[in-house]
């Protein structure tokens, strides 16, 4: 369970170029689901992801995850928590060039240096479930678009988070592609995952697969989320 | 084989390398003592001075025996001609004689 | 402990990709620094090896030599000196020595011509009209024992010399450019006074009378000056000094890293590192994980270059007898000793060149990234 009380966040404040991203949400997320956040460009909907997801901190208000609260841990325990329940999956997917397949959905375990053999066995594991297993010893840049969301979503679950972030997983990807990425988010609910998405691609937002919907327009949520 | 395995085996493997030129210097140095006392022997034997290296002029053939003026002999303002008198400073003058 | 070691197994796999994603690049670097690393291994390890060749074999070089000075120049030494000398406590011997340089056009070569000193057992003084000659002087002008070399004397006249043997080749280090002959050859060939010599020779067998030997031989003559065999010893020490060697390795160290990271980082950090780090910070890496990873790019570099450029420099000066180095110490002389240097290496030396060769490139490559790092990863979902 993920709550948000009055999360408000604010960039290049005090300077000419101040922005107000979120201006105040209040929101329950109840895991096992797949969200949707949706809206136009520019709602506040990847910047809510982004604290959400401890990538970054809200200026003000509080985010707790499971009654723990998660906004002011320092930036190592934030870290440690981000690793250990969080996944996310870019737009642009965000490999690292020059290494394979494998080695990129290895990464986000290096910190945690677990023993090399285990994280192998896990991280082919995980391609073979998500049909990227012929491609493992390929260079992410020969991928496709779809090949690359799929082996972005391999790294994101490398770490066996409970929660896995995607912004505008489709943005890159054509029809079939997209469909056959959400119906992967579905399976990940099927999983036991909690899924987050942000997206303003109807095929994402009407999907059946997608448990709520959460409209956000300049900052805060539109009327009736 | 992993990368850092390659990288780690080429370390050691520079390691040793390192630790037997140790050995090899050791060795050759030791293998290298008869020439150095014939050397000796030839220095005892004739009354030599200086390690007949730098044969271009006086003072960078003998610098120890070279007076310090001599590097501005042909005129005091005389700037260095000889590349190797680059290489050989002038003479340290004793201590503490008068 | 295990989990420290594997840590950095997994840093150094990324590090490693990460350098093979510019593999032209990062090859010309690390070609560089190793030639850089090779110059500085050779020249260190060269002067060390000549430092303590000469502090072993000029061990035995007299103990005064004393000189005749005429205006502040070295100038020929009476013949009535030795009388003047007297009896001094300590001096077990004193001789005047003959010896001086010769310049043969034919060959635009400098010779050293000398007398052996009195009672040398092997090499005593030539027989009239002949010569013994150090091996630099046989190969420039190809003689051999038995060949006859004709030189032209102070007074223009031709004075031909007999080969009567050769110095020994393993000697050229210090006899190559040798001619030894008789003392009476040696002053007509030079038109020598009769009653001059070049200099003095007294030994002193204990080696603490020899600075109160010297103060005598001041007094007594006022117009020479004494060269005592420490000031021999410390004239070569200077030549191929330590202190030098260490300024020397220091300050091209930090050129070389100065350089290096010039070069590289002329455009700052560039986009593509910095979403990297991003992306990196993003899946879950901390800003000591970036960082340690950067080390590992700087030290994979430098350790590379430096075991290459140390192990290529010990081939050259010891396996090659510093064979780039020849034309430097030749300098515009002809004759050049035929030998190879004797390894003598000095560990802390080689200490030395290490830190100072690996640690300024790797902090270096740590340093400009430092702000990166410590960003908030959020900047990457932008």
């Amino acid at each position: 369970m993920i709550e948000l009380r009055d999360v408000k966040k604010v960039f290049n404040q005090g300077r000419g170029s101040e922005l107000w991203a979120v201006r105040g949400v209040t929101l329950d997320l109840e895991p096992r689901q797949v969200t949707v956040f949706t809206g136009p460009s520019g709602s506040g909907k990847t910047t809510l992801l982004s604290m959400i997801g401890a990538l970054a901190r809200p200026t003000s208000g509080r985010i707790s995850l499971d009654g723990k609260l998660l906004s002011n841990l320092p930036e190592r325990f934030m870290t440690q928590v981000r690793r250990r329940t969080f996944g996310f999956v870019f737009q642009r997917f965000n490999l690292i060039r020059g290494l394979t397949v494998l080695e990129n959905v290895m990464l986000p375990a290096y910190p945690l240096a677990p023993d090399y053999g285990d994280l192998r066995h896990r991280a082919r594991a995980l391609l073979t479930q998500f049909g990227m297993d012929a491609k493992a010893d390929d260079k992410v840049e020969w991928l496709s678009g779809g090949e690359a969301q799929r082996a972005a979503i391999c790294r994101a679950l490398i770490n066996a988070p409970r929660i896995l972030i995607a912004d505008e997983p489709t943005a890159n990807l054509d029809s079939a592609r997209s469909r056959e990425l959400i119906g992967l988010l579905g399976e990940l609910q099927d999983l036991g995952k909690t899924v987050l998405v942000a997206s303003h691609d109807p095929l994402v937002f009407e999907s059946a697969r997608v448990s709520r919907v959460v409209e956000m327009r300049d900052g805060l949520l539109a009327e009736g989320a | 084989m992993r990368k850092s395995d390659l990288f780690l085996c080429a370390v050691a493997a520079a390691s040793a390398l390192l630790l037997l030129s140790a050995l090899d210097a050791g060795l050759r140095a030791r293998a290298a003592a008869p020439v150095i006392a014939q050397r000796s022997a030839l220095v005892a034997a004739l009354d030599l001075t200086d390690l007949a290296l730098f044969t271009e002029a006086r003072y960078t053939r003998h610098p120890s025996q070279a007076d310090l003026h001599s590097a501005f002999q042909d005129h005091p303002m005389a700037l260095e001609h000889f590349p190797t008198g680059a290489l050989v400073p002038a003479p340290i003058p004793g201590r503490s004689l008068p | 402990m295990r989990q420290f070691l594997r840590h950095q197994r997994y840093l150094i796999d990324y590090s490693l990709a990460a350098l093979a994603r510019r593999p032209g690049k990062h090859l010309a670097l690390l070609l560089v620094y190793t030639l850089v690393v090779f110059l500085l291994a050779s020249v260190m390890l060269f002067t060390q090896s000549l430092r303590r060749e000469a502090a072993l074999v000029l061990a035995q070089s007299p103990e005064i030599i004393l000189q005749r000075q005429l205006a502040g120049r070295h100038d020929l030494m009476p013949a009535e000196y030795l009388d003047r000398i007297g009896r001094i406590r300590g001096v077990s011997a004193k001789y005047g020595r003959l010896w001086g340089y010769f310049y043969d056009p034919a060959v635009r070569a400098n010779y050293t011509l000398m007398v052996p000193p009195p009672g040398s057992p092997e090499h005593g003084e030539p027989a009239p009209g002949e010569i013994v000659i150090g091996a630099g002087i046989a190969r420039t002008r190809g003689l051999e024992v038995g060949d006859y070399l004709s030189l032209r004397s102070a007074r223009g006249e031709p004075f031909t010399f007999r080969v009567a043997a050769l110095l020994p080749h393993s000697t050229e280090l210090v006899s190559t450019d040798l001619m030894l002959l008789g003392a009476d050859d040696f002053r007509r060939f030079f038109a020598f006074p009769v009653d001059r010599f070049t200099d003095i020779v007294l030994q002193v067998r204990n080696p603490r009378e020899v600075r109160k030997v010297a103060e005598k031989l001041s007094l007594a003559l006022p117009d020479t000056r004494p060269i005592l065999r420490e000031e021999i010893l410390r004239t070569y020490d200077a030549v191929f000094g330590w202190r030098q060697g260490l300024v020397f390795v220091l300050m091209g160290g930090m050129v070389l890293a100065f350089v290096i990271f010039a070069w590289d980082r002329a455009a700052g950090l560039s986009g593509e590192e910095r979403r990297e780090i991003g992306i990196l910070k993003s899946i879950g890496w901390e800003t000591g994980d970036v960082l340690r990873m950067k080390f590992w790019e700087g030290a994979i570099l430098s350790l590379t270059a430096f075991f290459l450029g140390y192990l290529l420099a010990y081939a050259h000066v010891f396996y090659l007898s510093a064979a780039l180095f020849e034309p430097v110490l030749k300098g515009w002389a002809v004759l050049y000793p035929d030998f190879r240097p004797v390894p003598f290496v000095d560990g802390i030396q080689v200490a030395t060149l290490f830190f100072f060769t690996v640690f300024p490139y790797t902090v270096a490559t740590v340093v400009p990234i430092w702000r990166a790092a410590v960003t908030d990863p959020d900047a990457v979902m932008r």
